[in-house]
């Protein structure tokens, strides 16, 4: 009797939500009808959120995926032979020859989309446990000066020095320290953590155990979005196991090193993405944001000196430990070392993850590997950075998408979302949406903000209902100056940018719309 | 680990979340998601028990609760229909669905369907920035969804308990 066919099938919340569980029941069905034994595989996404769901099948030593699925095309793919590889409109052939994948240089996301996410086996012998077992070997004062030098700065949107906030944390006195992730992903555009915590969720806790051994600190903390029910469940299960295989625990793989992690929720607050606020909330209070200094890295989770770093941040660690900081920092160039997870969103033909080392240009990620966008139309403009990222025009699309090349053109890069609207977007319309959207999330905590949002949103709908002087526009600009400077967070502070780029962006749109 | 709750206190499930969560540090959080996982709402009742277990004021434990979106004071549908309002998805049709969605349940964001099958709710990112229009039922994230698609998905879940 020959061996089971395996099949993998995505099982991603994104690939879900098209309909994945749909095609792997109904591929199990016909294959059972047919007296054919497969075994099918749930995985991570590939990041081909486009062709999902994705399915894989492995024949002649080799893994060929057809995607999109629906469960609709299964009759006419088994027609074709699928579970031989067989031709098929849907085949795309082995995903690392296809160009949207191979051009890409997966290290973060080395692991994710190739096996079951919580199969502990499979990721340590693809090498998923090097990291921690090189950190373990290493003194505190090594382990930062790996992440220090292979220059990994926080992919959370504020870009701060990965290493120099370790150090901080390393060299306040010995007590209780914590390690902290956030993991409260709302920018818009933006699901690279989602990806990550449910197609390689070991990963993320080794990179929170290596943060441990670094600074000292023996309790970590995953404060997850309330919103992302099935990273939830995936990293409950990762964490169980994890402690079970002895990674997590009282010895950290049977060495005298203590660490552990506890999964917490948040409730549907924006501003818990703000390190403050979402101490405060894991605190058990409102999340309003704190004063500072002190510096979290000081005074951070009940007092004690914290690491607050970002998913993709922490994912990042353990390639840095097992492969050494060089390597990582020679992907990348200047001050924007190492490989960026982009997000390629909105309206586009092909739209995912994209892992690469900076440098890429907005152009070549939309057209090259987006396709263009979704309704054919033309690209009228990009946000970048989440709801509080500046929109660019279709004139700036050469521009890199370095911290450098984005602020050059009043850009940031923020988390790494990309999100693309085509010619029929209202961008006066997305003007007084980002300040709604302040308004709506603010913590209330400071005047420029909670006050300053509600008016600039008044005077914005205003403007979008050609309403508003030239008068009320320069107030509209004096609002933006005062937000900017005398906001106490990002929210406040950064919530203009949006709404600025589309005033200097598309002055004509302007124009038209004065009374 | 402690022994488990008397019987008495396990079957008050608002007692058990205390039971449960109390003793841990920053219990507050977890114990309003247990909570309302199981009760449906955190009512003015479970605010004072709660407040009152955490040695806290009631209006500090409602400060908490009305800060965060996701709790809430008063029952809902059997079924949460949340809805991605962020950019990603106005980019390909949000506010369509949106206003298609407040059609066929004939009720507006934050609304109850008469029936008590479903609120509806406007959420601000699911996570599915690249296949938009999002929605989430309950715990079930739904993508590329337009009116033929919501219908079809209300249909099924109405019957749902």
């Amino acid at each position: 009797m020959s061996a089971a066919t395996r099949v993998y099938v995505s099982g991603d919340a994104a690939a879900r939500a098209l309909g994945a569980d749909a095609v792997a029941k109904g591929i199990a069905d016909r294959a059972a009808a047919a007296g054919r034994a497969v075994q099918i595989v749930r995985t991570g996404s590939r990041g081909l959120v486009w062709a999902e769901p994705l399915v894989e099948v492995e024949t002649g030593g080799e893994r060929i995926a057809y995607g999109p699925v629906t469960a609709r095309d299964l009759d006419a793919l088994f027609a074709a032979r699928l579970l031989d590889g067989g031709a098929h409109a849907a085949r795309l052939g082995r995903i690392e020859s296809h160009p949207w994948f191979a051009r890409q240089e997966r290290l973060t996301f080395a692991f994710s989309g190739y096996a079951d996410p919580l199969d502990y086996d499979a990721w340590r012998a693809a090498g998923g446990l090097a990291g921690v077992e090189n950190a373990l070997g290493m003194a505190p004062a090594a382990i930062v000066k790996a992440v220090s030098d292979s220059g990994l700065r926080g992919r959370g949107g504020a870009a701060f020095p990965t290493g120099r906030k370790w150090q901080t944390v390393l060299d306040q006195p010995a007590g209780e320290k914590f390690i902290v992730c956030n993991a409260d992903e709302g920018d818009s555009g933006t699901f690279s953590d989602r990806m990550l915590m449910e197609g390689d969720p070991f990963t993320l806790l080794a990179g929170m155990a290596i943060a441990g051994l670094a600074v000292g600190a023996t309790q970590g903390y995953i404060y997850l979005r309330v919103e992302y029910p099935h990273a939830r469940r995936v990293l409950e299960n990762a964490i169980l196991t994890a402690r079970a295989r002895g990674l997590l625990g009282e010895r950290v793989l049977g060495t005298a090193r203590r660490f552990d992690i506890e999964l917490r929720l948040g409730a549907g607050a924006y501003i818990c993405g703000e390190e403050t606020s979402l101490l405060e909330s894991l605190e058990g209070r409102r999340a309003e944001i704190r004063f500072r200094p002190p510096l979290p890295a000081i005074k951070g989770l009940w007092g004690q000196p914290t690491v607050v770093n970002n998913v993709i941040t922490l994912a990042s660690v353990p390639v840095i430990l097992a492969r050494g900081a060089a390597y990582y920092r020679d992907f990348g160039a200047g001050d924007s070392r190492g490989t960026l997870p982009l997000q390629l969103a909105g309206n586009v033909r092909r739209g995912g993850l994209v892992e690469k080392a900076f440098g890429l240009s907005l152009r070549e990620l939309i057209e090259d590997f987006g396709g263009g966008t979704l309704s054919g139309r033309p690209v009228q403009a990009v946000q970048i950075g989440g709801p509080l990222g500046a929109y660019v025009t279709a004139a700036q699309l050469d521009t890199p998408l370095t911290y450098e090349g984005l602020a050059g053109i009043g850009a940031m890069l923020g988390h790494g979302g990309v999100v693309v609207f085509d010619d029929t977007a209202d961008m006066l319309d997305m003007a007084r949406f980002a300040m709604e959207f302040c308004a709506h999330e603010s913590c209330g905590k400071c005047t420029p903000c909670r006050v300053g949002s509600t008016r600039a949103t008044e005077l914005l709908a205003r403007l979008c209902a050609g309403r508003a002087t030239r008068a009320e526009l320069t107030l509209l600009e004096q609002l933006c100056d005062t937000m900017i400077s005398g906001s106490l967070c990002g929210l406040g502070g950064m919530a203009p940018f949006p709404v600025r780029s589309i005033l200097r962006g598309f002055p004509d749109a302007v124009a038209r719309r004065l009374a | 680990m402690s022994a488990p709750a008397s019987t008495t206190a396990s079957a008050d499930p608002i007692d058990a979340a205390i039971a449960e969560h109390r003793r841990r540090r920053g219990p507050l959080l977890p114990l309003l998601h247990a909570v309302q996982d199981r009760v449906g709402c955190i009512s003015d009742e479970a605010v004072a028990r709660i407040a009152d277990a955490l040695n806290l004021s009631r209006a500090e434990v409602h400060g908490v609760v009305s800060f965060y979106d996701h709790f809430r004071r008063t029952p809902g549908g059997r079924h949460r229909v949340g809805l991605c309002r962020a950019e990603a998805c106005q980019a390909v049709g949000a506010r369509a669905l949106e206003a298609e969605a407040t059609r066929q349940l004939g009720v507006g964001i934050g609304g109850t369907t008469p029936d008590g099958a479903f609120t509806l709710q406007g959420l601000y990112c699911l996570g599915n920035c690249a296949a938009g229009p999002s929605l989430m039922i309950d715990e079930e994230l739904y993508g590329r969804v337009d009116g033929a698609r919501l219908a079809e998905l209300l249909a099924q879940w109405r019957s749902r308990p």
